[in-house]
């Protein structure tokens, strides 16, 4: 085994992915300890000048048809031909609809240690966030290679890009026939709802709001302030907002002016998307939301005590 | 006829104060409050409407925890025939290397063509249940589904990308599928139908051989957050608080 690092890189649709960037300044903190290289891993087709921005040492790159876009039968060979020639000390993925595919299949078919949800690596201590962020775990590398699946919140996605581009080292795909997954195509998100990552001013709702109807006074407030209603996974989940109001992961990222969260603990798959929101203000019940952590103002109250009078004054504001 | 199997687990409930063990290793599990993980139950839902589409049977497993019962008669009312609970030495909990382990032993007699289970749960820390099992049965695996489609011997799935883009994939079967949402949400069953599930259907128990965690992190300690920065509280009654709100909103530029 080397002292080395992997990261594997994601892409989709020609792009290469936040989460890539955040996951190499993860790896750079780690091989700091390990006294290793970080090399950034490229599955694609045509795809070598997506390595130009990765803050990495050096790229490995394997060129194939069957990697053109990501699947997960034909990039879980890949990696774990890889995995077995060159024994790294860890390999870093992020925990997202690509990487997840990947890492725990690898952990299960190498045998190998995985540890989940990494949201910092410094000083060789891997600190895992669960329980919707109100839980934080410590672990270590094992004494094999460790698989990785990182989560955003520790490290700025700046930090893992590079102005001058990473060398990049060609490497042979494993043979990829008879994959038991292809991809038919994809399908854009319906257009025509407002685009939330555009709005100045969102007003999200998250499982607080308790029932559909309720919904109502978000939008109410929304038309007083000039804002657009959007929420966390699980108003989407049942069907009381449309797709394209989710912010987070497999949502949007949205940067606006002003984000009242109401009734949403913050979670790290929704602070994911809205972190970097100028002024946060949260209404939670619960002292301990996460969301009270990265809020720039929180009030710890029943929302719906406070609606009334609220509305009422942000009404009367308006009109004044 | 497709022949599902929904792999289940019970999972700390977030809305109450969790709390760290003695040795400061892992969750204090005497005040732990369960329910069912929110992913599995779109995974139940997905598993309930291919089989009132496509016919067939559905088979739900989950390991022994406070309140499974329930939870597995629930899903017989909503439709499930078989269900099934794992039970061994759990009171510790097991980590998902171990549970995978018992959860593709226990599925391989039923020869699933399909195997749905939550894409994620908010206790994982070795990574999620699903492609750990798909592995240790042989099936391929993808994670991040929000619409199933079986077409002969493949399923056409709907996986989520960030920003809404989909990506639809073909799937040779058998295979194991993480669920992130149902085509539908999960559906309400009234309570007088569980207790008649309770009277008439039957809850299999079977023994897990071994739970072998290896291959699964072992956390050297786990504590609740230490806030960097916290937000500044806004306090008094709710008049008192709507006019500070409304004064934030001014400056932020909202009013």
């Amino acid at each position: 085994m080397n002292q080395d690092i992997y990261v594997i890189i994601e892409h989709l649709q020609g792009q290469v992915a936040d989460i890539s960037y955040i996951t190499l300044a993860a790896a750079r903190d780690l091989a700091q300890e390990t006294g290793g290289k970080v090399l950034g891993v490229l599955l694609g087709q045509n795809a070598q000048e997506l390595a130009s921005t990765l803050a990495a040492d050096s790229i490995l790159y394997a060129d194939h048809p069957a990697l053109a876009e990501f699947t997960s039968d034909a990039y879980q060979k890949t990696v774990a031909s890889l995995i077995g020639e060159n024994e790294p000390r860890a390999v870093l993925f992020g925990n997202t609809s690509i990487g997840a595919d990947v890492a725990s299949v690898l952990s299960a078919r190498l045998s190998l240690p995985l540890v989940s949800s990494c949201v910092k690596t410094s000083g060789g201590k891997l600190t895992s966030q669960i329980c919707g962020g109100k839980i934080m775990a410590e672990s270590e590398l094992a004494e094999t290679t460790t698989l990785i699946t990182v989560i955003p919140g520790g490290y700025k996605p700046e930090s893992g890009q590079s102005e001058t581009a990473p060398e990049v080292i060609l490497f042979d795909a494993p043979a990829l026939d008879d994959l038991r997954v292809t991809l038919k195509g994809y399908i854009e998100p319906e257009a025509g709802d407002v685009d939330i990552s555009k709005e100045s001013i969102l007003i999200a709702i998250g499982r607080g709001i308790q029932t559909e109807d309720n919904i109502e006074l978000a939008e109410e407030l929304a038309k007083f302030l000039g804002g657009t209603v959007c929420s966390s996974r699980p108003i989407v989940d049942q069907g009381w907002l449309p797709t394209s109001r989710l912010v987070g992961k497999s949502g949007q990222t949205v940067k606006p002016k002003l984000y009242l969260a109401l009734g949403i603990s913050g979670a790290p798959e929704h602070v994911e998307g809205m972190a970097e929101s100028e002024v946060i203000v949260a209404v939670n019940m619960d002292p301990n939301a996460p969301i009270f952590d990265i809020a720039t103002y929180g009030v710890e109250f029943d929302f719906f005590d406070l609606i009334d009078p609220l509305l009422e004054q942000v009404e009367e504001a308006k009109e004044g | 006829m497709a022949k599902i199997v929904a792999i289940v687990k019970m999972v700390p409930d977030l809305v109450e104060e969790l709390e760290i063990n003695e040795a400061g290793t892992g969750l204090d599990r005497d005040w732990l409050r369960l329910i069912i993980n929110e992913f599995d139950n779109h995974a139940i839902e997905q598993a309930i409407l291919l089989k009132e589409r496509d016919a067939g049977e559905v088979t739900v497993i989950a390991p022994d925890a406070e309140g499974v019962e329930d939870m597995l008669f629930t899903t017989a009312a909503k439709g499930a025939d078989r269900m099934i609970k794992l039970a061994g030495d759990l009171e510790e909990g097991a980590n998902n290397h171990a549970l995978a382990r018992a959860f593709a032993e226990a599925a391989k007699p039923y020869q699933p063509d399909l195997i749905l289970t939550g894409v994620q749960a908010n206790d994982d820390l070795d990574g999620p249940v699903g492609p750990l099992v798909a592995e240790y049965l042989g099936m391929p695996y993808v994670g991040y589904i929000s619409g199933v489609t079986i077409e002969g011997n493949k399923a056409i799935v709907r996986k989520e990308y960030p920003g809404g883009l989909i990506g639809e994939m073909e799937v040779t079967l058998p295979a194991v599928l993480g669920i992130q949402a149902g085509e539908e949400p999960p559906r309400y069953v009234a309570i007088s139908k569980v207790r008649q599930m309770m009277k008439t259907a039957e809850i299999d128990e079977q023994e897990i051989s071994e739970l072998n965690p290896n291959g699964g992190v072992i956390a050297k300690r786990m504590y609740l957050p230490e806030a960097a920065k916290r937000a500044e509280m806004i306090e008094g009654d709710e008049e008192e608080i709507a006019a500070k709100l409304v004064a934030i909103f001014k400056k932020a530029g909202a009013l």
